[in-house]
């Protein structure tokens, strides 16, 4: 009998038609959405009326600089700009070799980048010439990826060589003449904000992986110490930890080493957010069929390399979701930083409507500080999950 | 310590006991396998056959007894089992390909990292397998992309990499759809043709009859009995023998 082939029935597609699906497809259908707009319209209403006609909206204008970089000397923001041009190159580099598993990152700045482009010439703020060139370095490292001979060993190294380069960019050293010290305390607002997250985040997957691993050694010794440590993080919240390492840390360390507020409070981060690591790696370590040890060690390999090269590289693959989620979560964290006096983006929103000539702005300021957090959420998560799909994560 | 290369006695087991906490899965096990001898072992499920090949690298631990292989005893000094486990390739039911790696990857691996063999080299020797088995054009794909016959050729491959002086077969066609158990059978028959020792345990009686020197019954953990291929199917001895030989052979 031959095969019929039959093709797939016709569906009515377009907005047009999924609106009338899904808010006018019965009666009560249509009263239910007529009563939300109803309701919308008279909570929002007058947001937006305030939004368009009372909102000072220069305070944010104003005080834009302050809100990036806080305190930052305005004669070193050069500095700030070449950390954002590598950052540029390596998201570039990053895409043109791994494709898809970077794509949605790159993409995301990419139409960043565009974005502030637009908004600064709208506004005729000197900055879109800055954002076109980075733009420019993100697409040429892009070329670049994808010619490149042995792209992935070269943009790991790239990566990890990064964070300290950033580092030793905005905090400078006075071996270098170009790069004179800039105390941590000045540095401020969204730079602060994400050097917390970044050095909170990659300064803690090492050390949770570690605390995962010991929790499941067999060395009693080891086991307790991981299950001890990560349960008495996981006991306290977060602000003690951070009011810990602002006054207590210097208890614990020698008389000569003072190290600095912003350390003391990334030490902080780190310690914290080592212990959810910790626990979000376990769960991947938990996933993994008793067959890949048994098939590793029937092959030779020993316990160190059975880790390293069979075990942890799927248990990470696994929670990748869960350690995006944690990566989201201490960026909205750091925002307690605030309390122990640190100048986050949260602080600077405060410190601004102590200005003279802007008293009485909170609504435009806290607003403000609203957009950037969701804004950089949404593409963390935009990104994240793009990376997820590409690499099959949950399919397998 | 010599006495394998005197005798050929590759593997030599004396009493071996084992208990899964009160169960005693293995009760007195002695066998004696000449170097190139292919020896199949069959016996029902729960049988302790495969709690027993396991023990032969130490995948499961032996509590009583001896267990030599190729003049290494097995116990706790980590170097004999390390060097043993060298030496002792091993196939699973389930293939416990890694499914992270690509074929070749997963062929390489071991070689380069555990015998320091250079990338070049491996890579050259793992094609080489590949070809072997039948499916050197799978070489960069993941093990997902391959049906079962194909992962658990590759899985063959990869343990011939480490280049063994024996192969341990656990049920390793007892997964397969029955249309890919030829291939994978194909493959361990010439395997053993080679002149490689090899201890399977299988109840693919086809594979038994054309290659095995011995065959062993298994039942409640002891060996109930063992002989050539001709005596296990046209005499054997026992009841229970008897008895699960009609079970399997019935169809």
């Amino acid at each position: 009998m031959a095969a019929v082939e039959v093709k797939p029935p016709v569906l009515a597609i377009g907005p047009l038609a999924w609106v009338r699906k899904h808010l006018f497809s019965t009666w009560y259908n249509i009263a239910l959405t007529l009563l939300a707009v109803w309701l919308l319209s008279i909570l929002l209403g007058p947001a937006v009326q305030w939004a368009t006609t009372e909102a000072r909206w220069g305070v944010i204008e104003a005080n834009l600089t302050l809100f990036m970089i806080g305190q930052y000397p305005r004669d070193q923001i050069g500095r700030v700009w070449l950390t954002i041009f590598i950052l540029a190159g390596l998201i570039g580099l990053s895409w043109g070799v791994w494709k898809n598993a970077a794509r949605g990152f790159a993409l995301i700045a990419l139409s960043a980048g565009m974005a502030f482009i637009l908004i600064a010439l709208f506004f005729g703020w000197d900055v879109w010439d800055e954002w076109l060139l980075a733009e420019a370095i993100l697409l040429s490292f892009y070329f670049i990826g994808r010619y490149l001979p042995r792209g992935a060993l070269i943009a790991t190294l790239a990566w990890l060589l990064y964070f300290p380069l950033v580092f030793l960019l905005i905090a400078g050293t006075r071996y270098i003449a170009t790069l004179p010290p800039v105390d941590s305390s000045l540095w401020g607002g969204l730079l602060l904000t994400l050097l917390l997250t970044v050095v909170g985040n990659f300064g803690a997957l090492p050390l949770g992986i570690l605390l995962a691993l010991g929790r499941r050694s067999k060395l009693p010794v080891i086991r307790y110490f991981s299950i001890g440590y990560i349960e008495l993080i996981r006991g306290v919240p977060l602000i003690t930890i951070l009011y810990t390492a602002s006054v207590l840390l210097t208890l614990f360390l020698p008389i000569n080493i003072r190290p600095e507020l912003v350390i003391r409070a990334m030490i902080g981060f780190i310690i914290f957010e080592a212990a959810y690591q910790a626990e979000n790696v376990r769960g991947g370590l938990q996933a993994i069929d008793r067959g890949q040890y048994e098939a590793a060690h029937a092959l030779g390999l020993n316990g160190t390399q059975t880790t390293v090269f069979i075990i942890l590289p799927q248990a990470l693959r696994a929670v990748i979701p869960a350690l995006f989620n944690s990566f989201i979560s201490l960026f909205k964290d750091t925002s307690l930083v605030a309390i122990i006096g640190l100048f986050d983006i949260v602080r600077v929103a405060r410190s601004i409507l102590a200005q003279p000539e802007w008293l009485g702005t909170h609504r435009e300021v806290f607003l403000f500080a609203f957009v950037i957090y969701w804004t950089f959420n949404l593409a963390f998560t935009y990104g994240s999950s793009r990376m997820e799909e590409a690499l099959g994560v949950g399919k397998r | 310590m010599n006495e394998t290369n005197n005798t050929q006695e590759i593997i030599i087991c004396r009493d071996v006991h084992k208990w899964f906490d009160h169960f005693h899965v293995l009760k007195g096990i002695s066998l004696t396998v000449q170097k190139g001898e292919v020896i199949v072992i069959f016996g029902p499920s729960g049988s302790g056959k495969s709690t027993f090949i396991r023990c032969l690298n130490r995948l499961e631990e032996h509590q009583k007894g001896q267990i030599i292989v190729d003049g290494k005893e097995l116990g706790n000094d980590v170097r004999n089992v390390e060097t043993v486990r060298q030496e002792v390739g091993m196939v699973f039911q389930q293939f416990n390909l890694f499914p992270h790696l690509t074929v070749i990857q997963n062929i390489t691996l071991a070689p380069f990292w555990v015998k320091r063999v250079p990338k070049e080299q491996s890579r050259e020797l793992a094609m080489q397998l590949l070809r072997r088995v039948g499916i050197p054009e799978q070489a960069d794909k993941y093990p997902a992309q391959l049906s079962g016959g194909q992962q658990q050729r590759v899985a063959i491959a990869r343990a011939l990499a480490m280049q063994p002086r024996i192969m341990l077969f656990d049920e390793p066609t007892s997964a397969l759809d029955p249309e890919m158990i030829k291939e994978v059978l194909d493959v361990m028959v010439e395997l053993a043709k080679t002149g490689m020792t090899i201890v399977a345990v299988t109840h693919e009686m086809g594979f038994a009859r054309a290659v095995a020197n011995r065959m062993i019954f298994f039942d409640k953990g002891e060996i109930v009995e063992q002989g050539t291929p001709h005596q296990i199917f046209n005499n054997p001895q026992s009841d229970r023998t008897k008895l699960f030989l009609s079970q399997i052979l019935r169809h």
